[in-house]
């Protein structure tokens, strides 16, 4: 039962990171394909309808984190402190900056918030990117279970951690150009003319980056997480994850340019493949620990079997009946944004 | 300050300052559900047009509850990793429904509610501003059922270890304490929208700008004021009071001043605690009116606090003392004003009343004082427990957080808190400047 609702989890992460990620790629390239406040406004109208249903999934992985795994929940919560913290001031940010640029038509209030998203956005995608890097790369754990990392100590991948050192900024930065052209691909769908000419150009010049990138985290986390090709050794099925960001990568370049649907979902395939390979090189743990034995496994923070499966009772149908919100929200919205023009 | 001092402020100002916009979402949400139900009733689209305005003040609030929302679910594990992985099993789940529930009907019904109705039609948007309404109130019952379990347990078992196992479901979301606690929170987040409302109501109607949309606002919020004044004290007042009694015996004694055990005890109305003398200072005081409200016998005995053993008297005395009496001093006057209110539009004279006007448009602050001042009395009032009877406020902190990290995170908090308030501020004004009926600018 724990190990099932690992997966739900790593689940719902995986559909946090696609879907808010490509409101995170638009936050971070808006600057960049915008050439006025007009093409701008047609950018962020974009992704305005959906943004905060995006977000409500980070929300609703958190409190199943809590309610399934309340000792995961607070030993990493509170061993998190200090990004965490700073997570939630740049998640208000990116709030304000979509939702309160409108009320006033002043050019200075829009530039204000316009900077405020598109730093916001790009902060949070290297720190989420740090963050899973972190998990992967196990945690300083003491001998209670828990630990408190600072932001940074020596950036090397040691028995002291801080949160970033060079292996999670590695990641951060893979995190970061993955939603970039998540979010440049979003854009190619969703826009039309100079807009979506700009963003597919965009896509093209960051895919190269994003291959390289991909390659070295790769090679990285099989060389400061073991477990990563002890795991695909014991369980072959496991390699479905990395294969299936792998054909998300390649699909994307196929794709982008002739079949912008195609792209955006193949984009989607490699996020969601992203997050779930680092899943299983957690896996079976709910935490790695940098020093072995002491992990915190999947049963001691699980909550008990009887909670578990009650949960699943209430759980699964609501997260259908969110889904089919969801739904409803994206086949409402316009299928393309123009400039000036109108939505259609 | 401890370490345990800085955790416990750090959530009081987070939470205090979260709430003072869900009550007023959820107030205005219902409000708004009763002015679009007069315009459909009605066919009157002036009611439309009232809608429109608080639909617009709604989704700024509501903006304001997501942004300082968030960081409440997160201080759980930050600040609080020892309760969280004792109760995590338990308040876990009603955290987590909320999210399941009512967020993702929230935030994708909003953008129906707030940039659709042309497109839907009059039926299709009232019914989206009716689920919008169900989402926000929603998410006020699990929030409300979690901290229900932390006054008053039910459906738990406690292993060896200490950790604390939910063995019902059902218990948990029918606990008593909850659905007393949730009518009177819900009655006191509809008088925070009905005055708000009713402030702005009569500001226009003093300037005779938009007049009859105004009147007619400004009259809906006044009766669905009335009602909720009343109910605030009775039934739910009521009933809440009574099972502090009969569950928190000493918070109870102690939110009233009631040190020392009498036979028709009487009430105070007015005083200042003195804890280290154990009497009240200055007392106004009601013969026996205490043990009337209590048993409904004016001769019955109710247990002062030095009854109760030292270690489980709640921490802050005054403080707790102060926040319930300001709570129910300002609902007597909520029920005296919203009462004279209704008596006026009953008489056809409220419109030209300009003293009752006056009070009206400045009243408003005073249902947010008096929700944080109930939240307060229902917090301080549970203390030293952080789960009543099971763990101890000391017992659920985060040992590995420092205390030079918690201030540290609290001064941010109250930094962006502050800059908040000022665009919040900004953005109501620039509202209540445009005024009711929305004019286009060519």
């Amino acid at each position: 039962m724990a190990e099932l609702w690992f997966w739900l989890l790593a689940l719902v992460l995986g559909v946090y990171a696609v879907l808010d990620g490509f409101d995170f790629g638009v936050g971070m390239l808006h600057f960049v394909i915008a050439k006025n406040q007009a093409e701008r406004d047609t950018l962020l109208r974009s992704i305005g309808p959906v943004w905060d249903g995006n977000e409500v999934w980070l929300v609703v992985a958190g409190g199943t984190l809590f309610g399934a795994f309340p000792a995961l929940y607070a030993a990493a919560f509170s061993g998190f402190y200090l990004p965490l913290m700073l997570v939630l001031w740049l998640l208000l940010f990116r709030a304000l900056g979509i939702e309160l640029r409108h009320h006033f038509d002043n050019l200075l209030w829009h530039q204000a918030w316009d900077v405020a998203f598109s730093v916001a956005s790009g902060l949070l995608a290297l720190f989420f990117g740090a963050a899973l890097g972190n998990l992967v790369r196990g945690l300083p754990l003491d001998e209670k279970g828990n630990f408190f990392e600072p932001l940074w100590t020596d950036f090397r991948v040691g028995e002291m951690t801080g949160i970033l050192d060079w292996f999670t900024l590695l990641v951060g930065l893979t995190a970061t150009t993955t939603l970039a052209l998540h979010g440049a691909l979003w854009l190619a769908l969703k826009t039309e003319a100079e807009l979506r000419e700009r963003a597919e150009k965009l896509a093209r010049q960051l895919w190269p980056a994003l291959l390289l990138l991909t390659a070295l985290t790769t090679a990285a986390s099989s060389s400061v997480q073991p477990q990563l090709l002890a795991n695909l050794a014991r369980y072959p099925l496991g390699a479905i994850f990395p294969l299936l960001a792998l054909a998300g990568l390649v699909a994307m370049r196929v794709f982008v340019a002739r079949a912008a649907r195609r792209a955006f979902l193949a984009s989607c395939a490699f996020v969601l493949g992203l997050v779930t390979s680092a899943a299983f090189a957690i896996f079976p743990h709910a935490l790695s620990a940098r020093v072995a034995g002491r992990e915190l496994t999947l049963a001691a923070a699980a909550a008990d079997a009887g909670t578990l499966s009650g949960m699943l009772g209430w759980w699964l149908p609501g997260m259908l009946l969110a889904a089919s919100y969801s739904y409803l929200i994206y086949s409402r919205m316009p299928k393309v944004f123009s400039t000036g023009g109108e939505e259609h | 300050m401890t370490a345990l001092g800085l955790h416990r402020l750090h959530f009081a100002f987070t939470i205090t300052y979260h709430y003072l916009f869900p009550q007023l979402t959820m107030g205005l949400a219902l409000v708004l559900v009763v002015l679009k139900l007069l315009a459909l009733y009605r066919a009157d689209p002036d009611y439309d047009v009232a809608a429109r305005f608080w639909t617009k003040l709604l989704g700024i609030s509501f903006v304001m509850g997501v942004v300082t929302g968030i960081p409440m679910e997160f201080q759980f594990g930050t600040n609080w990793a020892r309760f969280s992985r004792i109760t995590g099993g338990v308040i876990g789940q009603t955290l987590a429904m909320e999210g399941v529930f009512a967020f993702f009907l929230e935030s994708s019904v909003l953008y129906l509610v707030l940039f659709q109705e042309q497109k839907l039609g009059k039926k299709l948007h009232f019914l989206a501003t009716g689920a919008l309404f169900v989402g926000t109130w929603l998410s006020g019952f699990f929030i409300v059922c979690t901290n229900a379990f932390m006054q008053h347990p039910q459906g738990y078992f406690r292993d060896a270890a200490g950790t604390i196992h939910l063995t019902s479901f059902s218990a948990l979301l029918l606990n008593r304490w909850a659905w007393v606690e949730y009518s009177h929170t819900m009655i006191g987040a509809t008088i925070t929208g009905s005055f708000t409302v009713a402030a702005a109501g009569a500001f226009y109607v003093l300037q005779n700008r938009d007049l009859i949309i105004a009147q007619k606002m400004l009259k809906t919020a006044v009766i669905v004021g009335t009602v909720a004044a009343l109910a605030a004290a009775f039934p739910t007042g009521d009933q809440q009071a009574k099972l502090v009694h009969a569950h928190q015996p000493e918070a109870f004694a102690a939110m009233e001043g009631h040190f020392h055990t009498e036979v028709g005890a009487g009430m105070t109305l007015v005083g200042q605690p003195n804890v280290e003398q154990l009497r009240i200072d200055n007392p106004i005081h009601i013969p026996r009116l205490l043990s009337f409200l209590t048993h409904q016998r004016w001769d019955t005995e109710i247990k002062g606090l030095v009854e109760f053993p030292r270690d489980r008297w709640p921490d802050n005395i005054p403080l707790l003392y102060y926040a319930y009496h300001i709570m129910a001093g300002l609902g007597s006057l909520f029920i005296g004003l919203m009462a004279l209110s209704s008596f006026l539009v009953y008489r056809g004279k409220l419109f030209t009343a300009r003293g009752a006007l006056w009070a009206l448009m400045l009243a408003f602050p005073l249902p947010f004082v008096a929700n944080t001042a109930g939240w307060m009395t229902a917090e301080l009032g549970r203390q030293p427990w952080l789960v009543h009877g099971l763990l101890r406020t000391s017992e659920g902190s985060s040992e590995n957080v420092s205390s030079g990290s918690t201030l540290f995170s609290l001064l941010g908090f109250m930094g962006l808190y502050a800059m908040l308030s000022l665009l919040f501020f900004l953005l109501v004004t620039k509202q209540l400047e445009r005024g009711l009926v929305e004019r286009r600018v060519a």
